[in-house]
This record gives C-alpha cells, sequence and structure tokens, in this order.
C-alpha cells in the first residue's frame, strides 16, 4: 500500500512543481553553453546550396510570415538566410502577409542589410503587408505593382532602381518563405503551383513534419524545420555561435526532461492501475 | 556596442515586467496577468488599425480614388474613361463599408453581400489549384515505378552479399514502398464510404499505423517547438539584466 | 474565378485582377469590422459592469492611445526611435511572445499526464515522438554516436520524416485537397450556405 500511494502521489504531483524544473533545464543551459555539435540535414543544405549556386546580382524573395509569438524560431532562421544572400550579394525582395510581424520583419531586414552595407532601393526592397494574402499572391504572379503599387516606405516601385524590369516571379530566382502560418500552403498552391516559382520554406517546428510530403514531391526545393533547422543554417554560413545554435543545448536538456516525465508518468499509470486491479 | 540609455533601460524592464506578469499565471490567475492580457488586446488591436491604414487602404483604395476623381480636373482622356476608372474604384470600397452593415440588427443582412463576393472569388481560384498541388501532385509523387524500388532494393543486398557492406539503398527502398503503400492505406483509413472489413480493414489497420507513426513525429517537433519559445523569453530577460549591467557601469 | 484558370484570354486576365484587387479591399474593411466588434464587447463590459470591467478600461484605454499614436504621424511605422515602434517592441512584442512561451510549460505537463502507452498504437506513436525528439536535437546524436551507421537515433528520425510521416501527412494532403475543392464547390453552388449565418 506504501508503494501505491508512493506512485500515486507521483502522478498527483502539482504541476506546477513540473512547470519549475522545466523552467530551470531549460534556463542554465542558456547561462552555461556547452557547445553540442549540430548535424546538418540535407532539406536544409538544398536551401543553402541553391543560395550558394546564384550569381551575385541575382534576386532571391525572402518573405517572412512570423510574429513575436513566432519569432524565437523563425527570426534567427530569417536572419541567417539574409545573412547568407547579402553575403552574396544577392538582391532580396520581402514581404511579410502576417500583420503582427510586420514592424518586426521591417527591423529585421534593416538591421540586416546595414551590417553588410547594403543600400535599400539598390540591394533589397520592403513591400510590406496586404491581408488576405492568397490574393496577393495571385496578384504579385501577373504584377507585383499590382497589390503592391507602394513598397512600405511609401515609395512607387518604379522608383527602386532594383525594380526596373522585375514585374514578377519569373524575374526571381527563387522564393525561401519564412513562414509560421498556414499561408505555406499558398506559396506551395498559387506561387509554386500555379506560377513554377521555385520554393523552399522555413517553418515552424510544429509545422515541418506537415512538408516533407511537397519535398518528395519536389513542390519545394528545401525545408528550414524549427529552431533546429535555424541552427543547421547558421552552421552552414559559419556562424556556430549565433542564436539558435547556442540555444540547441537547452533544446536537448529539455527534450530529454520531458521524455524522463513520460516515462514516470507511465511507470506511474501502469503500477498505480496493476495496485488497483490486485 | 550600442550604447545603452537609460530609456533603453526603461522600456527593456516594462517588457521584462510584462513578461514576467505573463509568466505568474504558472502560479495562479492574478490580476497582473489578467492585466497583461488586457493592455496588449488593446495594444494589438490599436497595432492593427495604423498597419492597415499605412500599408493597405492608403494605396489601394484611398490614392487611386483620389487620383480617379482629380482626373476629372486634368484635360486629355475621354469622360467615360475616367468615369469608368472612378467605378471601379468606389466600387470596392462601398462594398466593403456594407460590412459595417452587421453592427445593427435590421441591416445586417447586407453584410452577406461581400461575404458572398469575398468567398466567390476565394472558392474559385482554391479549386482548381488546391486540386493541383494537394491531389494531383502528391498522387502523381505517389506512382512510383514498383520496379524501380525492388530494383533498388535488390542490388543492394546484392552488394551485402558479395561484399559484406550496405550501401542503405535498401533501406531507401524499403522507405519508397513504405511512402506509396503508407499514403494508399493511409487513405483507405480515412475512406468511411466502405466498411472496414476483409482487404479495406487490413489497409484501413496499416493505414493507422502509418499515420501513429506521422503523428508521433508531429508531436515530438512540436515539443521542439514550445521549448524553443521558452529559450526566446528567457533570452530576452538574460539581455535586460544583461542591458541594466551595462548601463550601470557608465 | 475558378474558369478563368483555364482561359487565357485577355478580357478573363482583367476581370481576374480587379477581381483580386477588389477582394483585398473589401477584406480591409472586413478586418476593420473585427475591431469594431472588439470594442463593441468591451464597452458593453464597462457600461453594464460586468465582472472584471476595470481591465476592458484598460484595453479600451491602450487600443484608444495605440490607434492615435499610429495614426497622427504619416511615418510612424517606418520610424524605429518613435512611441509606436517602443509600443510594439516593448508591450505587445514580449506579452505575446510570453503567452505562447507558456506553452513549453503546459506541453511538459500533459505529456507528463496524459501521454498513456495504453494501446499498441499509443505506444506506436509515444516510440515515434521520443526518436524523433532525440534523434533531431545534438543529444541524440551523442547517445547513439557509436553505433554503426543507420542504427543512430538521428538516422532512424530521419528515416520516420522521410518515409512514414510523408505517407500519413500526403494522405492528410490528398484528403484536404478533396476537402476544398468539394467545399468550395458547394460554395460556388449554393449547397453549402452557412455563410449567410442565421435566419433568411
Amino acid at each position: 500500500m506504501a508503494k501505491s500511494s508512493f506512485w500515486q502521489k507521483v502522478i498527483d504531483i502539482d504541476r506546477r512543481w513540473i512547470y519549475l524544473v522545466i523552467g530551470i533545464v531549460t534556463f542554465v543551459p542558456i547561462l552555461k553553453y556547452i557547445g553540442m555539435p549540430v548535424a546538418v540535414t540535407s532539406e536544409v543544405k538544398a536551401v543553402y546550396d541553391m543560395i550558394e549556386s546564384l550569381p551575385p546580382g541575382s534576386i532571391v524573395m525572402v518573405p517572412m510570415e512570423f510574429d513575436p509569438a513566432t519569432a524565437a524560431e523563425l527570426e534567427p532562421m530569417s536572419r541567417a538566410v539574409l545573412r547568407h544572400c547579402f553575403s552574396r550579394n544577392l538582391k532580396v525582395i520581402s514581404t511579410a502577409f502576417m500583420i503582427d510581424g510586420v514592424v518586426l520583419i521591417e527591423r529585421d531586414l534593416r538591421e540586416i542589410a546595414a551590417e553588410y552595407g547594403k543600400e535599400y532601393g539598390q540591394d533589397y526592397v520592403y513591400l510590406g503587408y496586404k491581408p488576405y494574402m492568397q490574393i496577393v499572391l495571385l496578384n504579385m504572379g501577373e504584377n507585383f505593382r499590382k497589390p503592391f503599387p507602394r513598397d512600405y516606405y511609401g515609395a512607387r516601385l518604379d522608383e527602386l532602381p532594383m525594380m526596373f524590369g522585375v514585374n514578377n516571379y519569373s524575374n526571381i530566382s527563387c522564393i525561401v518563405n519564412i513562414n509560421a502560418t498556414s499561408g505555406a500552403d499558398y506559396w506551395i498552391n498559387y506561387a509554386s503551383g500555379r506560377y513554377g516559382a521555385k520554393l523552399a520554406l522555413g517553418v515552424t517546428a510544429v509545422m515541418a513534419t506537415d512538408y516533407y510530403a511537397f519535398l518528395q514531391s519536389g513542390q519545394i526545393f528545401g525545408l528550414i524545420g524549427g529552431l533546429k533547422g535555424a541552427a543547421e543554417y547558421e552552421k552552414l554560413i559559419g556562424r556556430n555561435k549565433d542564436v539558435a545554435n547556442r540555444s540547441m543545448d537547452a533544446v536537448s536538456v529539455a527534450h530529454v526532461f520531458i521524455i524522463l516525465f513520460i516515462v514516470i508518468g507511465n511507470i506511474a499509470f501502469f503500477v498505480t492501475g496493476r495496485q488497483k486491479r490486485l | 556596442m550600442q550604447e545603452v540609455t537609460f530609456g533603453t533601460v526603461l522600456w527593456m524592464t516594462s517588457a521584462a515586467f510584462l513578461t514576467i506578469c505573463i509568466f505568474s499565471f504558472l502560479y495562479r490567475d492574478n490580476p497582473l496577468y489578467r492585466f497583461a492580457e488586457h493592455l496588449v488586446v488593446g495594444v494589438s488591436a490599436g497595432y492593427w488599425i495604423a498597419i492597415l491604414y499605412h500599408t493597405s487602404l492608403t494605396d489601394l483604395w484611398i490614392e487611386p480614388l483620389g487620383a480617379s476623381i482629380s482626373a476629372f480636373g486634368q484635360p486629355g482622356g475621354s469622360f467615360v474613361a475616367k468615369f469608368g476608372a472612378l467605378v471601379l474604384n468606389i466600387l470596392p470600397g462601398l462594398i466593403g463599408l456594407l460590412m459595417f452593415s452587421r453592427f445593427f440588427a435590421k441591416t445586417s443582412w447586407i453584410s452577406r453581400w461581400p461575404i458572398a463576393f469575398y468567398l466567390g472569388v476565394s472558392a474559385g481560384v482554391a479549386l482548381p489549384l488546391f486540386l493541383q498541388s494537394f491531389v494531383v501532385r502528391q498522387v502523381a509523387a505517389n506512382m512510383v515505378n514498383p520496379a524501380d524500388i525492388f530494383g533498388t532494393m535488390a542490388a543492394d543486398l546484392t552488394i551485402l552479399f558479395n561484399y559484406g557492406n550496405s550501401t542503405l539503398l535498401f533501406w531507401q527502398g524499403f522507405g519508397e514502398l513504405i511512402i506509396v503503400v503508407g499514403c494508399i492505406c493511409g487513405l483507405a483509413y480515412f475512406y468511411f464510404s466502405a466498411e472496414h472489413k476483409g482487404i479495406m480493414g487490413g489497409a484501413a489497420k496499416v493505414g493507422i499505423w502509418i499515420l501513429m507513426i506521422g503523428f508521433g513525429a508531429t508531436f515530438g517537433y512540436t515539443v521542439m517547438s514550445r521549448i524553443s519559445l521558452l529559450i526566446g523569453r528567457f533570452n530576452y530577460l538574460i539581455s535586460w539584466v544583461s542591458a541594466i549591467g551595462d548601463f550601470l557601469r557608465i | 474565378m475558378a474558369f478563368q484558370y483555364f482561359v487565357p484570354h485577355y478580357l478573363s486576365a482583367a476581370i481576374y485582377q480587379n477581381a483580386l484587387n477588389w477582394t483585398i479591399i473589401i477584406g480591409i474593411f472586413t478586418l476593420v469590422v473585427g475591431i469594431g466588434s472588439l470594442i463593441s464587447l468591451h464597452y458593453d463590459k464597462i457600461a453594464r459592469r460586468k465582472e472584471h470591467w476595470p481591465y476592458s478600461v484598460v484595453t479600451m484605454v491602450a487600443l484608444a492611445l495605440m490607434t492615435v499614436i499610429g495614426l497622427w504621424s504619416p511615418d510612424a511605422i517606418q520610424n524605429p526611435r518613435g512611441l509606436f515602434m517602443h509600443l510594439y517592441f516593448f508591450v505587445l512584442a514580449p506579452v505575446t511572445a510570453t503567452m505562447f512561451a507558456l506553452l513549453a510549460f503546459f506541453i511538459a505537463s500533459a505529456a507528463y499526464r496524459a501521454f498513456r502507452a495504453r494501446t499498441v498504437l499509443a505506444t506506436l506513436l509515444l516510440l515515434s515522438a521520443v526518436i524523433v525528439m532525440l534523434g533531431r536535437v545534438p543529444i541524440g546524436e551523442y547517445m547513439t554516436g557509436w553505433l554503426p551507421e543507420g542504427l543512430r537515433f538521428s538516422d532512424i528520425a530521419r528515416f520516420i520524416l522521410d518515409y512514414p510521416n510523408t505517407a500519413a501527412k500526403r494522405a492528410i494532403y490528398i484528403g484536404v485537397g478533396l476537402g476544398v475543392a468539394a467545399t468550395s464547390l458547394k460554395i460556388i453552388l449554393g449547397v453549402e450556405r452557412t455563410w449567410l449565418g442565421g435566419g433568411q
């Protein structure tokens, strides 16, 4: 009976103790950085290889659809991709179809471009936000100027040197869409499906497993999934000490503890279940 | 390195305070959490209004409308063309304004017209494209020649028996077999028009096994995703403490 | 709009273009209606002094302030030193991010309390989750790096993601695609009328 009351106590433990343990095991590895190596996967390497293969001056579209809620996963990824593009002297067009992230993405673009001495209008353009992205994506397939007569800063697209002769997806070498929403489906259906644009996705880990089917079918050429994907991309561009890489220790330890919780919970469940039957 | 000013420290402290207010919910629901929650709802709504106005309403409706009105005062161009442009610019705004009839019980039925327009356009564009990307392309990718799959597996087994090492191509072939069979069985599981008995029942059973493995993978990634969000907040709190430290040293 | 997909005629393209533009403009008003509903809800709470009504005052004041600050200056959303940006980065962003960060605690608690290997299928799901959780982080490589290639957590996780997971999600997407097509047809043909709401 003593045994069953112990395991019963284990099952009935106040959830706040679990919260405390998770908080500690996630926080401590951030303070004490170990630097466990991150292995690169083929789907992330495919995105890296595509950007590497583009000649300088090529235009890449990096639309970013995330907000502060998902920025912890997607901001490191988008920064790594932007750094790679700017370091290769590629020109970048960006949009933000998630309204809560419009200002955040503008800041990221501006800061990363400044790191590489890039000039707005010459090396990168930020189109900004428009609602109902599925409609805007279709419109952009005809001409960027239709849904975006002006860029985010109010300048007409025709006034921007980079946009001379750039009308729609056919003038873009590839699209690397960083997305936290089901809008990724619209990029697949509309930009890639209807207009044949070369598309790679960078998505949250929650969504990543859903897009392996599109990777296998060739509808997307690469997939960066979650903070791990961001860490892989940072490693590929030679920035092993950036935020995603430094966070992988904490992710590892937290995973181990969650698995431990699952195992303990199951042991307690089966022991108490057996005790009840006896 | 950027200099940390008192203003920066003050703003970062307010952000850290709000972060801790939200985290306090883990202990229990409390007034601080409710305050932060209601504050962000208001700030978010105001933010939406500003962004919608500056990025969308002005350059998609207000400016073209203004241009089409001022075109009447300019020489050149036919009156019919100018009037047509004005109508094309006014109409979407008028249809959109009909949405506000929802706030009045007697006239709320009028809002069905703009909803009908939006739904019609969305449904119309979605129909062929979803079929193409989600069905046709996916079914096409599933149509792998079984001879190729078994050929790959057999070739790897031959290498294994002859040379004692494997190129792991057997598992690649086996995996492709899982994709082909697993997808068909998964569809069989979701097909409820026929009873899950006999061959159909067997296929559905294999299908649910494949689905469970897929959902397990999704759960594993979901855990990573949630932990990543928590790490993001901890990184912010560390940077806040670091900013205070930098400021006090100055 | 479904038909124009197959018609390359310039008139079809012109109608397509205008329809898309109109939809975006109408959509903007729809979003504003949503905000109007929020204002209506909180105003009602304050007027009738319902439970927790002081918090609704906080919401309304915050909404009014943010709107005025955002609309007052034409470059409010572009000025990184402006009050609008500061309110976004130091009020909206941290609170939104922290609310989602709470999910980490909840998923750990849910995994502890509810994730039970009661049946064979549940065990399969659990095993798949554990392998992917360990295989996709560096610690998995540490734990099983000594095993031959193909047997490590990372290799098994890769196999799970590339093959059974792909099969499962493909089956789901085919179902979703057929469902979207069927629902779109029902809406277009007037069979599906739930979007009309209640009444006549």
